[in-house]
């Protein structure tokens, strides 16, 4: 297998888009990332492309073809396929492309994540995301993805003893980080406060403890290592790629406070890059609910089973922390377009790595991680990136 | 100079707090009247309409100042509840005061600004000579289906301009308006209540139209928010007025008398007007006053307003009750009261 590299990244302003279209999002994140990478489209090889829901979000599907035809490419005819994994669209879209680049089949390509949420009703929307979970066994009888991580929660906190308070702090934490981050969707810093008395969604779970619905798109450009330099002075190294699936369903899991998924991928990802937690400087993980983030940094190893809460509350994820999570504001606070979350946590470990991400930087960052959650963790993709 | 001869208000006794809404729906009440800024609504009679609103609100102007209704030649009455889809509610407010026969009148309708734009079409007829006087009218029994985010704030009343030339209690010094196509609420034929997009009826719908509306108004009069005694929004709820007003330079204390709906709700094409009203209830010769409505669909109108000498002798504003009287002692209803009065209950026929 060949190296491979990342060159260029570009990521549209998280938000409400309501004056622009699904594919001018695309068409933009697409266009940060050529000229990020000073590059043009004709040297591009193949392009895939995360997104969850189009067809239910802007009813629009066949989406790989529609993104190359936008993208300048359909007179190239380059293969550009679709890849879907609901929330995990986008970590799987760049695994594809890493994975064509390290096989020798292509040589540039572009792994692109996007999603335009809020063409529809808030309803319409929660029930077009409760397609990543089971829709006979959990849909059809009312479970919504709000609920599903409630239960989660309120497993995780009858097991471990973790408190709401504790659970709040991965929202404010991640707050003070999107504050810093100029494409979040809700870049202000809050309180505890405004976690434990914002509006109950699902006990214990209240507002601020979700991730909200969001458009945006996110691009990255990866190449054979051996030809980056062509492109770019600071070529970022992709170190590992994995991936993990589970059962579909929440309660068909072993244990529903812990990811298995997560867990599986994760450990594949230090096999394969060779290193230990230890060795990473920061992390972005998929907080699409506060819970997720402490189950998440637990299932990678960060700190043990049980201790998240305490570990988050202490701060040693914050920025200085032990290990900073979710530098780019996360799903909580940077927003969460579904197909394009994936992407957008390679491109902060990636600006991180630069050196270039301003207030909410990393000292001395030589390597980080992503981890994207399909679901309640049907589906997880770990990547690790560092420093060439 | 073309301005408001006399002004008229009418809204009905009955309230039910938002409270008493959620408990129904199990929401949490803090959360609505926090996020809201709006505690209680008001509710019609069992035999009250947008139709007797606006007569209500067309008698008490003329309790003010004693206008011939024979020399009102045009009258018009904005309303998204109209109670007839055909056959003008305009006639029957023309027969009941007795401006009839020798009027022109039409129903209008744009969402909450209808009464606005009645304002505007008098205005031009009035400055035309076509008519001595035209009366024009924003009412509404409003329509929020239940357990929909509407139904905390959609509530009822009207109120009443008759806009002429003679000594005007207030000139109507310049208005101009913002439109666009935008679909951010709307009701189809048929349908029985109003559907919206949710957090789209903010940013692409209020904001932009009332913060057009009014850039254009203070470019066009060469004014600054500092330049205006009281200013009056549209207010759907009290936080939309309230972050406009700000974002625009206006002060909380300029749009304090005119801010009635945390205790009235929503009055659809009534807000503005009663706005206006509660401010001319307190206005002092000499007060500048900016007013600035909104209808989805969507469009504002904007008005730049000075109060004459006339308010203290052509007009006796306490021949008919203020705003702040109109507010005071409701009689409070709980949800099954409510859904009689607003007919939701279907009885036998």
């Amino acid at each position: 297998m060949r190296d491979v590299a990342v060159i260029g990244i570009g990521c549209t302003k998280f938000g409400e888009h309501w004056n622009r279209s699904f594919r001018d999002l695309f068409v933009e994140a697409g266009s940060l990332a050529f000229e990020d990478a000073k590059m043009s489209g004709e040297k591009i090889d193949a392009m895939y492309v995360g997104n969850m829901s189009a067809g239910r979000f802007v009813e629009q599907e066949h989406i790989g073809a529609l993104i190359a035809d936008y993208a300048g490419m359909a007179s190239r005819h380059i293969p550009s396929t679709r890849v879907e994994a609901a929330c995990a669209s986008g970590g799987l879209a760049f695994r594809q492309a890493v994975i064509a680049v390290a096989s020798g089949m292509e040589d540039i390509v572009v792994a692109a994540g996007v999603e335009k949420m809020t063409d529809v009703e808030p309803g319409a929307s929660t029930d077009a995301l409760t397609g990543a979970a089971d829709r006979e066994w959990e849909g059809f009888v009312g479970a919504t993805f709000p609920g599903l991580y409630a239960m989660i929660a309120t497993d995780y906190m009858h097991k471990y003893g973790m408190t709401r308070e504790q659970l709040a702090h991965v929202a404010v934490k991640n707050h003070y980080n999107g504050a810093r981050n100029p494409i979040a969707q809700f870049p202000s810093e809050i309180t505890l406060e405004t976690v434990l008395k914002s509006t109950m969604v699902a006990e214990p779970l209240r507002l601020f403890d979700c991730s909200p619905i969001t458009d945006g798109a996110a691009a990255v450009i990866v190449a054979p290592l051996e030809r980056a330099k062509e492109f770019t002075d600071t070529p970022i190294k992709v170190l590992a790629t994995a991936q993990a699936s589970d059962s579909i369903a929440l309660h068909d899991r072993r244990d529903i406070s812990t990811l298995d998924a997560s867990v599986a991928a994760g450990q594949r990802a230090f096999k394969m890059a060779k290193l230990t937690q230890k060795d990473i400087n920061m992390v972005e993980v998929h907080d699409c609910f506060s819970i997720a983030e402490i189950c998440a940094i637990e299932d990678l190893g960060f700190c043990k089973k049980g201790t998240a809460g305490k570990f988050t509350a202490d701060g040693e994820t914050a920025l200085g922390g032990k290990i900073p999570v979710n530098t780019s504001g996360g799903l909580k606070s940077c927003g969460h377009p579904v197909g394009a979350t994936g992407i957008k946590q390679v491109c902060e470990i990636v600006t991180q790595l630069r050196g270039d991400a301003g207030r909410r930087q990393v000292e001395n960052a030589k390597i980080g991680m992503t981890h994207n959650v399909g679901g309640t963790g049907a589906t997880v993709a770990v990547h690790i990136l560092g420093r060439v | 100079m073309v301005g408001i001869i006399t002004y008229g208000v009418y809204i009905p006794r009955y309230r039910i707090k938002v409270e008493e809404i959620a408990r129904v729906w199990g929401a949490n009440a803090s959360d609505i009247t926090g996020g809201l800024g709006v505690f209680e609504k008001s509710v019609p009679d069992m035999d009250e309409d947008a139709a007797t609103f606006a007569v209500e609100a067309a008698r008490n102007s003329l309790r003010r100042r004693a206008v011939n209704p024979e020399e009102i030649g045009a009258v018009y009455v904005g309303s998204e509840s109209h109670p007839y889809a055909v056959k003008p509610t305009a006639c029957t407010v023309g027969e009941a005061i007795g401006a009839t026969p020798t009027m022109t009148a039409a129903d209008l309708e744009f969402a909450c600004k209808a009464g606005t734009a009645g304002i505007q079409a008098c205005m031009g007829m009035v400055k035309s000579g076509m008519i001595k006087y035209g009366l024009a009218i924003g009412s509404d029994v409003s329509q929020g289906a239940p357990g929909d985010a509407l139904e905390y704030t959609a509530a009822a009343g009207g109120a009443a301009y008759i806009i002429g030339n003679d000594d005007p209690i207030a000139t109507l010094n310049h208005t101009c308006s913002f439109t666009t196509d935008t679909p951010d609420f709307w009701r189809r034929e048929g349908q029985d209540y109003p559907r919206h997009g949710g957090r789209f009826t903010g940013d692409p719908g209020y904001f932009k139209h009332v913060k057009g509306a009014s850039h254009l108004m203070l470019e066009q009069m060469k004014t600054t928010p500092k330049d205006y005694t009281y200013a009056v929004f549209h207010q759907p709820n009290a936080k939309f007025p309230q972050k406009v007003a700000k974002d625009l330079g206006f002060t909380s204390e300029q749009i304090k008398p005119g801010l009635a709906v945390p205790r009235l709700g929503n009055t659809y094409s009534g807000a503005s007007p009663i706005g206006l009203a509660a401010t001319l209830d307190i206005a002092k010769p000499g007060d500048h006053i900016f007013v600035c409505s909104f209808g989805s669909g969507a469009g504002s109108d904007a008005f730049d307003i000075t109060v004459t000498d006339a308010i203290k002798d052509k007009i006796n504003r306490a021949a008919a009750p203020s705003v702040e009287k109109l507010l005071a002692n409701p009689i409070y209803l709980d949800y099954a009261k409510y859904a009689k009065h607003k007919g939701k209950l279907v009885m036998q026929a």
